[in-house]
C-alpha cells in the first residue's frame, strides 16, 4: 500500500459520494443521503491517510517535507479541505443536498491531479525557497480559504437554479434549502473564506519578507491573491453596508471564484516567483 | 463610493500582470504602443503617478466612512447602562417558551446567577406582569470593522515608510571578496552601506537527483577594519545587522582567468560561438557552432536563432552583466524575441521560461562537479534591504487578522428572560437578538433555554 493507491481510492470514493448526493437529489431517500455522507466520510479518512503516507515516504526517501510542496499536492490538499468544510456545514445546518455541489469539486480537483498530463504526481525535494516552516501555515491557511470560496460557488450556483424556478414548479430543485439560506450560507462560507484568505496573504506575506527581503513584491500570485481579496472584501461590504442579498451576492460570489481560480491555476502561465507551485 | 473604488483597484490590477517585465522585454508591443505604455507607466504601475492617487483615494475612502460611522457606534458602545427596550424583545417572532412551577422572584435569582456567568451585563426589571432579566455581551465587537480598516492603514503607512525611509538593492560578492556598498534595485543608484561584507564561502548542495538543496554564504560583517559579526546565510535564513537585511538571492561562477582572456579574444565576429542547446521537453542538450549573423536551425524543432551583435558590457534591467551576445529567437509558430546571452551567467535564459534555453558553452570542456573543489571561484548574489516599516506592517497584519475575526464571528448579543406569571406557575419567555449572524443568535437562544429548564 502506498500513497499513490490510497490517492486513487479517494478519487473513487469522492466520484462514489457524488454519485450518491445526486441519487439523493432525485430520488429523494433518506438512506441515499446517509449513504452519500458516509462514503464522503471515508472519502476524507483514505484522503488524509495518503496526505500522511505521503509525508511518511518523503522522509523514507530522505528527502522529508509536508506534501504541500507542488500543484499535485496543493490539489490533493484542497480536495480534502472542499470535503472536511462541506461536512461541517452538513452536520451544523442539517442539509445534505449541497453535497452535491460540494462533493463533484472534490472529485474534479482529484482527477485533474491524477489525469492532467501537466501535472506531476512525483515525490520531489523542496527547492532551497520552500525550505520554511512558514510553508505549512501559509498553505494550510490559503487552502482552507480557496475551499470555503468553493463551496460558497457551489451554493451560489444553487441558488441561481432554484432562482430561476421560483414557484418550485421542478421537481429536482424543490428539494434544495431555501433560499434564503442558501444566501445565508452563501454569506457565511465567504466570511470563513475571507479570513484564512487573509492569514493566508499575511503568512505569505511575512515568509517573503524573510526569505527575499521584502513582504509585497507584486508578483502575479500575490497581485492575484490581492485581486481576489478585493473582489470578496466588496462583496461584504455590499452585504453589510448596502444590504446586498440575493442574485447580485450570487454572481459576486461566483466572481470572486473566478478570481480565486486564476490564482491557483492562472497565475501559473505568467512568469514569477511562485513557478514551483505550477508543475 | 468606498465599494467602487475597491472594484476600480481590482480591475486596475488585473490589467497588470502581463506588464510585469522589464520595459526591454516589451518591444514586441510596436514602438507606438510601448510609448504609450511607458507614458502610462504601465510596465512600472505599482509605482506610477496613478496607481499611487488610486490608493491615496481608498484611503482617503477608508479613513472618511470609518471616521463617518464611528462617530454613531461611538455612542452604542460608550454607555455606561445598556438600555434594554422591553417592548423590542416583546416583538421578535423567534421566541422560545416554557413554563415553570416556582415564582417569577424565586427564577430570577437563579437565573441571574446562571446568566451571569455567560454575559459580561446583566440587570432585572420590574415589568407589568413580573420579572425580566436583560443580559449582553460583546458590545466592543463593534469595533472590529474599525480594527480591520485602521490595520488597512498601517499597512499603507508601513509601505510607505519603507519606500521613504527604506531601500531594496543587490550586490554580487565573488568569494573571499568584500563589498561596502550597493546598487539599489529601482534606481540602479550606489548606496554606501557603512559597513563591509565579506563573503567568506559560498557553497551549494544538490539532491541526489541533481536539483538544487541548498544555497550557502558564509558572511562577516566588517566595521571599521574589525570583522563585528559572522554568520551562514541561506535562503529562508537571512542575516541581519543594524536594521539592514541580506538575504541569500543568487549565484554564479566567475570566469577563470584563462577563460577571460579566451573570451576577450573572441570579439572578432568571424569567430566560431559554441552554443549549449537544451530542450525543455525533452531535457536533451545539443552543442552548436554558430557565427554572429548567420541564422541557424535548431534541433528538435524548436525554432530559428541567429546571433545579431556583442557587447563587452551588456544591460539588464540596470544591471550590468558584462560580456553579452544579443539574438532573435524565433521559435516555432511563434513571433521573434530578442534574448541575452552572457558569457558569465550560463543560466541566464533560463529565467525566459522558454521551451529553449540557450547558453554560451565555455570553451573548455570542464564538467561541473558539485561535489569538488575546482578552482573555479563562485560569487554569491545578495539581496540587501532595510524596511523601517516593516513592523509597523506586522502590526497591520496581526490587526486585520483578530479585526476580521471579531467583525465576522462574534456580535454585540443581547437577551431577555421574561417571566411572567400564571396562577401558580411562571411562563418564561426567552428572545434575544445580535448585530451580526442571526441564525445563530436563534440557535444560541434555544441552547439558554434548554439549559435553563434543567436548571431546577
Amino acid at each position: 500500500m502506498n500513497s499513490s493507491v490510497l490517492l486513487s481510492i479517494t478519487t473513487f470514493t469522492y466520484g462514489l459520494a457524488t454519485f450518491f448526493y445526486f441519487a439523493f437529489l432525485i430520488f429523494k431517500k433518506p438512506l441515499l443521503g446517509r449513504l452519500a455522507t458516509w462514503t464522503a466520510l471515508t472519502g476524507i479518512v483514505v484522503n488524509a491517510a495518503g496526505i500522511i503516507l505521503r509525508w511518511v515516504e518523503s522522509y523514507r526517501l530522505g528527502i522529508g517535507h509536508a506534501p504541500l510542496s507542488n500543484m499535485y499536492e496543493s490539489l490533493v490538499f484542497f480536495s480534502c479541505t472542499i470535503v472536511i468544510i462541506y461536512l461541517v456545514i452538513e452536520r451544523r445546518y442539517k442539509t445534505t443536498v449541497i453535497g452535491a455541489v460540494a462533493t463533484p469539486l472534490a472529485f474534479l480537483a482529484m482527477s485533474y491531479a491524477s489525469l492532467s498530463p501537466n501535472i506531476n504526481d512525483r515525490i520531489q525535494p523542496l527547492i532551497p525557497a520552500l525550505k520554511s516552516n512558514w510553508l505549512i501555515a501559509h498553505v494550510i491557511t490559503c487552502f482552507l480559504g480557496y475551499a470555503a470560496f468553493a463551496i460558497a460557488f457551489g451554493i451560489s450556483l444553487m441558488y441561481l437554479c432554484k432562482q430561476r424556478d421560483a414557484e418550485g414548479k421542478n421537481n429536482f430543485l424543490s428539494h434544495f434549502p431555501k433560499s434564503r439560506v442558501l444566501d445565508e450560507l452563501t454569506h457565511q462560507m465567504v466570511m470563513f473564506g475571507f479570513l484564512f484568505l487573509s492569514i493566508g496573504i499575511i503568512t505569505g506575506s511575512v515568509w517573503a519578507n524573510s526569505a527575499w527581503g521584502s513582504y509585497w513584491s507584486w508578483d502575479p500570485k500575490e497581485t492575484w491573491s490581492l485581486i481576489t481579496w478585493f473582489v470578496y472584501a466588496t462583496f461584504l461590504h455590499a452585504r453589510m453596508m448596502r444590504g446586498w442579498s440575493g442574485k447580485r451576492i450570487a454572481y459576486l460570489s461566483i466572481l470572486g471564484f473566478m478570481a480565486m481560480i486564476f490564482t491557483y491555476f492562472g497565475v501559473n502561465l505568467l512568469p514569477g516567483l511562485h513557478s514551483y507551485g505550477s508543475g | 463610493m468606498l465599494l467602487l473604488s475597491l472594484a476600480v483597484t481590482s480591475i486596475v490590477g488585473t490589467v497588470i500582470p502581463q506588464n510585469e517585465n522589464p520595459a526591454a522585454y516589451f518591444r514586441a508591443y510596436g514602438e507606438s504602443v510601448y510609448k504609450l505604455f511607458d507614458l502610462l507607466g504601465i510596465f512600472d504601475m505599482y509605482h506610477s503617478w496613478w496607481f499611487r492617487f488610486l490608493i491615496l483615494l481608498l484611503t482617503i475612502n477608508i479613513v472618511v466612512c470609518s471616521i463617518d460611522r464611528l462617530s454613531a457606534t461611538w455612542k452604542i458602545i460608550f454607555v455606561k447602562n445598556p438600555l434594554f427596550n422591553l417592548s423590542r424583545f416583546r416583538t421578535l417572532s423567534q421566541k422560545e417558551v416554557f413554563t415553570d412551577k416556582h415564582s417569577p422572584k424565586e427564577l430570577s435569582t437563579v437565573y441571574e446567577t446562571f446568566i451571569s456567568r455567560h454575559f459580561g451585563y446583566t440587570q432585572v426589571e420590574e415589568t407589568d406582569k413580573g420579572l425580566c432579566i436583560f443580559a449582553e455581551k460583546w458590545r466592543w465587537t463593534r469595533f472590529g470593522v474599525y480594527i480591520v480598516h485602521l490595520s488597512v492603514i498601517l499597512l499603507l503607512i508601513g509601505g510607505l515608510i519603507g519606500s521613504l525611509f527604506g531601500f531594496e538593492g543587490f550586490a554580487i560578492i565573488p568569494e573571499h571578496e568584500k563589498i561596502d556598498s550597493i546598487r539599489l534595485r529601482n534606481t540602479g543608484q550606489v548606496r554606501a552601506l557603512g559597513f563591509e561584507v565579506l563573503c567568506d564561502d559560498f557553497n551549494i548542495s544538490f539532491y541526489d537527483n541533481g536539483t538544487p538543496k541548498e544555497y550557502r554564504s558564509s558572511l562577516t560583517i566588517i566595521e571599521h577594519g574589525k570583522p563585528v559579526h559572522k554568520k551562514d546565510i541561506i535562503v529562508n535564513d537571512p542575516l541581519r545587522f543594524k536594521g539592514i537585511n541580506i538575504f541569500q538571492s543568487s549565484y554564479g561562477k566567475m570566469p577563470s582567468s584563462a577563460l577571460q582572456k579566451e573570451k576577450i579574444h573572441k570579439k572578432d565576429p568571424s569567430e566560431d560561438i559554441t552554443l549549449n542547446v537544451v530542450g525543455k521537453e525533452s531535457g536533451n542538450a545539443y552543442k552548436i557552432k554558430a557565427v554572429i549573423g548567420k541564422p541557424l536551425d535548431l534541433p528538435e524543432g524548436l525554432g530559428k536563432f541567429v546571433i545579431v551583435e556583442y557587447r563587452k558590457s551588456a544591460e539588464f534591467g540596470g544591471q550590468n552583466i558584462g560580456q553579452a551576445y544579443i539574438g532573435i529567437l524565433t521559435p516555432k509558430d511563434k513571433d521573434p524575441v530578442k534574448i541575452m546571452l552572457p558569457l558569465h551567467f550560463p543560466n541566464f535564459d533560463k529565467m525566459r521560461r522558454g521551451a529553449v534555453v540557450i547558453s554560451v558553452a565555455e570553451q573548455e570542456t570542464k564538467t561541473f562537479n558539485p561535489g569538488e573543489k575546482s578552482d573555479q571561484r563562485y560569487y554569491t548574489g545578495l539581496q540587501i534591504t532595510k524596511d523601517p516599516g516593516v513592523w509597523v506592517v506586522y502590526t497591520g497584519f496581526i490587526g486585520m487578522i483578530i479585526g476580521i475575526f471579531i467583525t465576522f464571528f462574534m456580535s454585540h448579543q443581547r437577551v431577555c428572560i421574561e417571566m411572567v406569571k400564571r396562577g401558580k406557575q411562571s411562563q418564561i419567555i426567552i428572545t434575544g437578538t445580535a448585530n451580526k449572524n442571526k441564525l445563530a443568535m436563534q440557535n444560541r437562544i434555544k441552547k439558554i433555554s434548554e439549559k435553563l429548564i434543567n436548571l431546577q
